[in-house]
């Protein structure tokens, strides 16, 4: 958010606003309110003190180990939060390189790459995932980030694609290669910073994707493995008590979908500011 | 046309077949072995284990193993399942693929019409205050996880308002004699909170393809002509500006079909709606390999012929594409 241009729809826009602030707040939350809450796996009391609704020493109550569900909340934010970070980084990553590929090269590399982007997508994410994960018994937080950005690159490579093939025909990238440059140079100097909005705006959005995916393995039992808390594993938690104590369920509910609301609301701002091409 | 068609319909069939060789060799590259998951939870002699390994094939090389599937995947034959007695995969995913059709086919036509209305208004009032709270209502529901939205529906309509069963597509206890229409009547009720969860967490996500294709398409010089000879404004609206969204939303519709699959594994598995969302969730849950990858070819293919009808719906309502 360095720049001029974008630090000024920062201001103008009053959507994107909002959605840093939540986000902000549910980071900050996230790093540092684990401080002065109880420790999240501390069982204080299994007899009288399981899903106890909210008061004054539980702000939103307890869950069926008598563990208290904010101070869960805010530790499974950050494991939320990173998995979401990373994964979503490790896909745009590798859709921006694979589609600067495809679209500098062209011609076979191009179209085989794309037939492969094709079939891949006729497969939905999630139950690419689903294979996946359900072979890997207990999978380490590092291996659900690892398999949930690399089956997330898929559309972002087209988008890149198309906008490399646009920008490959200009004036600068011709006038690069006649100075001698090579092609190495040509993609990661002159072209990979031109794709950079539409890798900002892809980025935002695939955060909010990814929120939902972790959180949608972790209620199936297959994400973030107990006693680690994540927003998604608490409502897995949860289940259960829906009818006697839904307040076990409702507060992670809407963390994620804060979450989720946030970072859509950054992305799509940005992406209807930029003229709306990069969905 | 036909020749178009004779080639859209050989990419359709090589896309799907790409699609089955991908899903094959990610499943033979993930480390972990279905069989030995699967013995880690019943006892089992390495005997056993080596003669269910030869059962499945699993003792052949993988080059061998990979023509049997896709050979198998042509003749419609996706093995059998190692759960529900062994029965043919192709036999369970008959089972439930209707149930999943009525509340896919359901969602799809709600999502549509209501995102398609909803858009094009947000379109003709672009900019008010009604207008940015409804587009922010849609980003809102959009970004809900879909299960939490199916608890929540649950919960409030069923646990506490007693106003809709919450669980099955049939009810146990209406007798069989009970005639054709309240057993109809009886599946549209439990239909009811499933496809009404799937609309709301998708629905946002057409509104908004419509109101910038709706936007898009008031943009063409074609308007301003319209305009110009002095049409009156819904006219230009509805017969000049908005044919030219039917293109955009077909696109969606071939889009959409995985979110709807995906979403409908947690919604089903929630409400226990006996469709594939359901079985591919069971399947998981007892490591049953052969009908998760049975569902997710069935699923590939579904999306892959998605994707072709919506072309050809679009070379169809669209002359530019046809005389191209």
């Amino acid at each position: 958010m360095g720049t001029p241009v974008t630090s000024g729809i920062v201001r103008r826009t009053p959507s994107i606003r909002v959605g840093l602030f939540l986000l902000l707040a549910l980071g900050a939350a996230a790093l540092f309110l684990p401080h002065f809450l109880p420790d999240p796996r501390a069982q204080p009391d299994l007899v009288s003190g399981v899903l106890l609704p909210p008061g004054w020493s539980h702000p939103l109550g307890t869950d069926h180990l008598s563990r208290d569900v904010l101070a869960r909340l805010v530790y499974g934010g950050r494991v939320s939060l990173a998995i979401a970070l990373g994964a979503a980084v490790l896909a745009v990553t590798l859709g921006a390189g694979v589609g600067l590929v495809a679209g500098y090269a062209g011609g076979r590399t191009d179209a085989a790459l794309m037939r492969v982007v094709d079939a891949a997508l006729a497969v939905p994410r999630l139950i690419l995932l689903l294979l996946v994960v359900a072979l890997l018994e207990r999978i380490p937080l590092w291996g659900l980030i690892l398999a949930i950005g690399a089956t997330g690159w898929l559309g972002t490579s087209r988008l890149v694609r198309a906008e490399t093939m646009r920008l490959r025909t200009l004036e600068f990238v011709r006038a690069a290669r006649a100075l001698g440059a090579s092609h190495a140079r040509i993609l990661l100097r002159h072209l990979a910073p031109n794709v950079a909005g539409p890798l900002v705006v892809a980025t935002t959005l695939a955060v909010g994707d990814v929120m939902l995916l972790e959180a949608g393995l972790s209620y199936l039992g297959l994400g973030v493995q107990a006693p680690t808390p994540s927003w998604g594993s608490m409502i897995f938690d949860a289940k259960p008590y829906l009818v006697t104590a839904p307040w076990v369920a409702v507060a992670p509910g809407t963390a994620i979908l804060l979450g989720v609301f946030a970072v859509n609301l950054v992305g799509e701002s940005l992406n209807r500011r930029f003229g709306g091409r990069w969905t | 046309m036909n020749r178009w068609l004779f080639r859209r319909a050989a990419s359709a069939v090589g896309t799907f077949l790409l699609a089955c060789t991908l899903l094959f060799f990610l499943m033979r590259l993930t480390p972990g072995d279905p069989l030995l998951r699967l013995s880690e939870d019943r006892p089992m002699t390495p005997e056993a284990l080596a003669n269910l390994r030869a059962h499945y094939g699993l003792d052949q090389p993988v080059m061998t193993q990979f023509v049997v599937f896709l050979g198998g995947v042509l003749r419609g034959d996706l093995g059998a399942s190692i759960e529900h007695g062994g029965r043919p995969v192709v036999s369970l995913l008959r089972e439930r693929l209707p149930a999943s059709l009525l509340l896919g086919a359901t969602t799809l036509l709600f999502n549509f019409m209501l995102g398609i209305a909803i858009g094009s208004w947000q379109a003709r009032h672009i900019g008010r205050r009604l207008e940015r709270w409804v587009d922010l209502a849609g980003l809102a529901t959009a970004s809900a996880p879909s299960f939490w939205v199916a608890i929540v529906l649950a919960w409030a309509f069923g646990t506490e308002l007693h106003w809709l069963p919450v669980a099955f597509m049939h009810d146990p206890l209406l007798s069989t004699d009970a005639g054709r229409l309240a057993h109809l009547l009886d599946d549209l009720d439990h239909l009811v909170l499933p496809a009404a969860t799937l609309a709301i967490v998708t629905v946002g996500v057409t509104a908004r393809y419509q109101r910038a294709a709706m936007l898009d398409a008031l943009r063409m010089d074609a308007i301003r002509t319209a305009r110009a000879k002095g049409l009156p404004e819904s006219r230009v609206r509805w017969r000049h500006a908005w044919p030219n969204t039917l293109g955009p939303m077909l696109a969606l519709f071939g889009l959409w079909l995985p979110i709807v699959v995906s979403g409908s594994v947690f919604v089903e598995s929630v409400y226990s709606w006996p469709g594939l969302g359901t079985l591919a969730a069971e399947a998981l849950a007892s490591r049953d390999y052969p009908v998760l990858m049975g569902t997710a070819v069935l699923i590939a293919a579904t999306v892959v012929a998605a994707n072709f009808f919506a072309d050809l719906a679009h070379r169809w309502i669209d002359p530019r594409l046809r005389n191209s």
